[in-house]
């Protein structure tokens, strides 16, 4: 069954942990790849994929694509090794998950193997507008909260590696993949030069330099977390939410002044304004209110004051 | 670890030339290879890269094209097959719905050249509006079906299917799923083998459809479904794979490879056709292990036919019948059946993702419009493309959602029935050209008082940027006539018709008011291209002046992915910042902008366009 220059102990190396452990005999090794639409997630799993493949492993590479390029979340299943079924890695059976994205690295999480999979995660947040719609005042972002500390204590083990910011500094921000490349190459038994060539096939010519110089830093990265594991904590990525002041939210409307013009029904966030018969505006939905003032704003009549009325206070604000 | 299957080599021609190639290109090279004269598709995910890869070879091999369609499409291949040519269209499950007609009919009149028919299911529902099994079409056409379960299987399938279709005077559907189309493995390429054209027959009562004709050709088609049978009894394309007696599956296509990742050594027959079906091997099989399982994605296709053979076979009460499979389904459902020992669960970190949805562009020109629709106040009847994702807060700007093209019978319905809100149609302009026509012919024909927003940003974008009539240029890149939509809509009798600039909203506001007040059918063409394609639109930044921002977030209305909440607060209410890489510089937060804070980040300098 082994191709002729596909020997499966050569994944077993010792030198260079962790080379994880399950990749023996003939079981293939799985290498899942995720991120946000965008940040080169197909270009890194094109560049295992291919050096895998011309190394002599068999190689399946699976992704979705559609909604990628619309923010959505992106994945890449790369398996090789001396005989492939699945083109999907099963749960639980990664041994790399590398993810661009804070929260996307969260999300796959349970596809690692419990006891020797490998975490390496860009602390990268991109915030998707779905995180940022509750106009109350004090609401949190909808983002993930767990700290690289608290998710490195639940894999076998993490990385937690600032690759994006690494790869401004490198004056290109969209090498921060190539980063991540650099540090997963420390997890896999293929040469640096191999990496480098393969690498080479996938970034436009005049960037090949800059690519190689984030290749080198994220390999570089990995070995110095190693040794002194305290030194390259990444900051914490857990902000306070904003102290909560309880509050209800009264709407004073001139009825005079209206003139019935429907714009704060229609620009309402909530939708929970509406004219009633005497086309007169008014709060039909108080409940969904949250004060955001954009009704008083836009009225070009002055017929709309919000007043937000905490219990304690009289008036807040 | 168990050992391996001992069937299951993959590197059966280590003299050829071998590249990693998708399911999609494998379709794409299988078809070449045959030697292919004219191709036709319509995009659809996830079968839109069969054309784009078709489209790499040389034009003096063969002709490939964008239609209108999908029943376009399939028209144009049947033409090159009527020709004498070999012949291809590509299209997604739902593609096949809109091509039934010409299918259902093409399956009684058989080949000259022979006419092969890709269609790609979503199982999963990965990026389309349903999950229907197009195997069901194969058995309701008396079409063969051929299941590829990797990419060297797509193309040596395809290539086969052509040779069938010629031998056994049908069209042969090649169905293949999004895992399929999307999955890289290496393939074992060849050389294209020229097949020239037989040259148009003449043959009336094979090629009209006329009921005399129709009837023989009835008795044909039933014929032919009893010779493939008996071919398939043989064929190589069926393997059977010897393992423990004490149960087997049956299985084809892409459940294959999961079938083997959870019982590399079970006993497996693994069809290459899904149909028709070979009643003796079945049975055979069937009678050399004890329990027999059918493993097969959404319908019970292969189980009903064996239940109705009168064999006792297991399947969906397993494997469900919804969803795309994977070996943690299948290990679930083996587990289940008693066949595979439970393997002890271990507690996980439960952790709630992130909700993270599709959205449009930062800078999309839907936005605009639907920020538009949205304060119109109106009843709106939503289409398929980029613009449905406007369905979601905060747009929430449409009610309903069909098929292509649906949008404007919708509204016409909608319209007639008394709704009392304004009707509106949103349709995209690659969508309005596909199926959207005949129903604005049809609410002019019978007055109906709607609006129809047609969304023109000169792309098919939701596919990842296809060239249509509309674009001025052809799959090859070459020039083409560009459809003239204010000069057609008028063409078909109506009267209100205006073109507006998506990026200005308050002419989009007003336009919208002034359409919806006018009594009859009126169309608000709203243009600007698509920020992605074809080439990636980049302007100078802008960023909120912080200190002014009053956190009335009035820009969040626009669900622009570049604007999120800044780290200050103003009565508690989270300011907004802009994300500088990602923002074009469309201008629209800054519009709707109540205190004029948001201004140009740099000091203002042409636009740049980079490829």
């Amino acid at each position: 069954m082994n191709r002729p220059n596909a020997s499966g102990s050569s994944i077993e190396s010792e030198q260079l942990r962790p080379i994880a452990a399950a990749a023996k005999a003939r079981e293939p090794m799985n290498v899942l790849i995720v991120g946000v639409g965008g940040q080169g997630v197909i270009m890194v799993s094109k560049a295992l994929a291919s050096l895998a493949q011309s190394k002599g492993f068999e190689v399946k590479q699976s992704e979705v694509h559609g909604m990628a390029k619309r923010g959505g979340t992106v994945f890449s299943h790369v398996r090789f090794g001396p005989q492939v079924w699945s083109p999907t890695i099963p749960k639980g059976e990664a041994d790399i998950l590398v993810a661009l994205e804070w929260a996307e690295g969260l999300r796959w999480l349970a596809y690692l193997k419990p006891d020797t999979g490998i975490f390496i995660c860009d602390t990268k947040r991109i915030v998707p507008p779905f995180a940022c719609l509750n106009r109350r005042p004090g609401s949190p972002l909808r983002y993930s909260r767990e700290t690289p500390a608290e998710v490195k204590a639940h894999v076998a083990e993490g990385y937690a590696i600032d690759a994006t910011h690494m790869a401004e500094e490198l004056g290109n921000e969209r090498v921060g993949n190539v980063v991540l490349i650099g540090a997963l190459s420390t997890a896999l038994d293929f040469s640096a030069e191999d990496w480098e060539k393969s690498l080479a096939q996938f970034v436009p010519k005049k960037t090949i330099a800059v690519n190689l110089d984030a290749f080198r830093l994220g390999r570089n990265w990995i070995a110095e977390a190693r040794t002194n594991p305290a030194k390259i904590e990444s900051p914490a990525t857990k902000t306070a939410a904003p102290a909560h002041v309880p509050y209800s939210v009264r709407l004073e409307i001139t009825a005079e002044w209206c003139k019935s013009c429907d714009i704060c029904v229609k620009l309402c966030p909530e939708r929970c304004l509406r004219l009633n018969e005497e086309r007169i505006a008014e709060l039909a939905q108080p409940e969904k209110c949250t004060g955001c003032r954009l009704c008083e704003l836009l009225c070009p009549d002055f017929a709309i004051k919000v007043h937000l009325d905490s219990p304690k206070q009289g008036v807040a604000a | 670890m168990q050992a391996m299957p001992e069937t299951a080599d993959q590197s059966k021609r280590p003299d050829k030339d071998v590249r990693p190639l998708t399911g999609n290109e494998a379709i794409a090279r299988g078809a070449w290879e045959a030697g292919v004269r004219v191709a036709a598709a319509y995009p659809g995910t996830p079968s839109t890269e069969i054309m784009e890869s078709l489209a790499a070879y040389p034009a003096e091999d063969l002709h490939a094209q964008w239609s209108t369609n999908e029943k376009v499409a399939l028209d144009v291949a049947i033409g090159a097959s009527f020709a004498g040519s070999r012949a291809l269209a590509s299209m997604k499950h739902v593609g096949l719905n809109v091509a039934a007609d010409a299918f259902m009919s093409q399956a009684y009149i058989g080949v000259n050249g022979g006419l092969v028919l890709a269609v790609c299911d979503d199982p999963g529902i990965h990026s389309s509006q349903n999950e229907q099994d197009s195997r069901i079409y194969g058995q309701f056409a008396t079409v063969p079906v051929l299941e590829p379960s990797d990419a060297q299987e797509a193309l040596d399938l395809t290539r086969l299917a052509f040779d069938l279709s010629e031998q056994f005077d049908t069209m042969v559907i090649v169905r293949g799923t999004t895992r399929l189309s999307h999955t890289r493995s290496p393939v074992a390429i060849g050389p294209r083998s020229e097949h020239p054209s037989r040259g148009f027959v003449e043959n009336p009562a094979k090629n009209v459809m006329i009921p005399a004709h129709a009837r023989r050709r009835h008795t044909a088609v039933i014929e032919r479904e009893a010779k493939l049978k008996q071919y398939l009894e043989t064929a190589t394309i069926n393997r059977w794979e010897t393992g423990d007696a004490s149960f087997g599956v049956i299985t084809a296509g892409t459940c294959y490879p999961y079938v083997r990742e959870v019982l590399p050594n079970a006993s497996v027959l693994k069809l290459g056709a899904s149909w028709p079906l070979p009643e003796g091997l079945l049975r055979r099989y069937c009678e050399s292990v004890e329990r027999v399982f059918v493993v097969e994605e959404l319908e019970p296709v292969i189980e009903k036919e064996l239940r109705a053979l009168g064999i006792k076979v297991e399947g969906k009460q397993f494997f469900p019948r919804e969803g795309e499979f994977s070996p943690e389904i299948l290990r679930a459902g083996f587990e289940k059946a008693g066949v595979l020992e439970p393997r002890a669960k271990r507690a996980s970190w439960a952790l709630e993702p992130l909700a993270r949805p599709p959205v449009l562009c930062a800078g999309c020109p839907h936005t605009s419009s639907f920020m538009a629709v949205r304060a119109s106040g109106a009843r709106v009847a939503g289409d398929i493309g980029c613009y449905t994702l406007a369905c979601l807060d905060p747009l929430r700007g449409l009610d309903t959602t069909v098929s292509m093209g649906s949008s404007i019978g919708n509204a016409i319905g909608m319209a007639m029935a008394g709704d009392t809100k304004p009707v509106m149609a949103t349709i995209g302009d690659s969508t309005f050209l596909h199926a959207g026509i005949p129903s604005l012919i049809n609410a002019v024909y019978n007055q109906a008082n709607i609006t129809v927003l047609l969304l023109d940003n000169h792309i098919t974008a939701m596919t990842g940027g296809q060239e249509h009539p509309g674009t001025g240029k052809t799959l090859r890149g070459g020039d083409a006539p560009k459809v003239d939509y204010e000069a057609l809509v008028r063409a078909i009798g109506v009267t209100w018709v205006r073109t507006v600039d998506s990026y200005d909203l308050a002419q989009m506001y007003q336009t919208l008011r002034e359409a919806i007040a006018h009594r009859g059918v009126s169309v608000i063409i709203s243009n600007r291209p698509c920020v992605l394609d074809p080439m990636k639109i980049k302007g100078p930044a802008l960023a909120i002046v912080n200190e002014q921002c009053n956190a009335c977030q009035s820009c969040m209305n626009l669900g622009c992915p570049a604007l999120t909440w800044g780290d200050d607060t103003f009565e508690g209410r989270h300011k907004v910042k802009i994300d500088q890489s990602m923002c074009i510089g469309c201008t629209l937060c800054a519009q709707v902008c109540t205190v004029d804070c948001i201004k140009p980040a740099a000091p203002m300098t042409t636009t740049t366009v980079t490829q």
